[in-house]
């Protein structure tokens, strides 16, 4: 029996991540400003997740909206710092994010699922029924 | 800082190792504030993914080693389709001064965010003199 490879899941990944430099998917709505936060689109079956990045955002300051095809993630970005702190280094970046992107798929917006674990944020955008692809049968 | 900036993507930096690794896995830099008060100092690192049980903080001839590992089985089953960003391991190494209590280091994790707080040894307090 051929055992599977451990790592074949994640450096086929990592490749794959890697080789989407450019894509005509996810083209900006206009009801978005900016391109934070960078996103990871990925297929399950028929379904569509989106995944993004977001370390230290309140629940309640996240914003999500689904309308037909478009996605729009807002919110503010917090960093605080207690009164007396002397800062000796700054990489966090903080502030305001609106992000609308187009999705070339008719999703159900009534079932659409959103998680927030550990900073990261997951979308689960099931593709509308009439979306789907149908098989034909020759008669 | 003003907070009705808007913020732009930053790109994840890569880990150049030393060593080379017998993993495919990447390493990336994660993006760490450090501040500094009267008792402590403290970092802040963005470990996005990272859960508590994959967290490693070691403490080895003064060097602050931590690592933060991402569970790649959430992503088995999902093809990807578009992509922004490259998901990868944390790790960053800091050297630490003899003005930190080595035994006294704390680490919180929340939302993929990491606080690591050192506390400063008792020497390095500041100490007010009276005057008699």
């Amino acid at each position: 029996m051929l055992l599977p490879d451990p790592f074949e899941t994640l450096s086929r990944l990592q490749q794959a991540l890697d080789a989407f430099q450019q894509s005509d998917w996810l083209e900006s709505s206009p009801s978005g400003t900016g391109p934070y936060p960078p996103l990871n689109v990925f297929r399950k079956g028929d379904d569509f997740v989106i995944v993004t990045e977001l370390p230290g955002i309140k629940k309640s300051e996240l914003d999500i909206q689904v309308k037909d095809n478009a996605i729009r993630i807002a919110g503010v970005k917090a960093v605080d710092y207690t009164e007396k702190a002397s800062l000796h280094r700054r990489e966090r970046t903080a502030g305001r994010f609106d992000r609308a992107v187009t999705i070339p798929v008719r999703v159900d917006a009534d079932r659409v699922k959103a998680e927030y674990h550990d900073g990261i944020l997951a979308l689960y955008l099931p593709r509308a029924e009439q979306d789907k692809p149908r098989s034909i049968k020759i008669a | 800082m003003a907070k009705s900036q808007e913020l732009s993507v930053q790109q994840k930096k890569e880990l150049a190792h030393k060593e080379e690794k017998t993993v495919p896995a990447r390493y990336y830099v994660p993006n760490t504030d450090v501040y500094e008060t009267d008792e402590a100092l403290t970092l802040v690192m963005e470990v996005p993914g990272v859960e508590k049980k994959d967290v490693s903080v070691q403490l080895e001839n003064d060097v602050l080693r931590v690592e933060g590992r991402i569970d790649f089985s959430k992503y088995e089953g999902l093809e990807p389709v578009y992509a922004e960003y490259n998901v990868g391991h944390y790790a960053r190494a800091f050297t630490l001064s003899d003005k930190i209590d080595q035994d006294g280091i704390s680490a919180e994790l929340a939302d993929g965010v990491l606080t690591l707080t050192l506390k400063k040894a008792k020497a390095a307090l500041p100490r007010r003199i009276a005057i008699r």
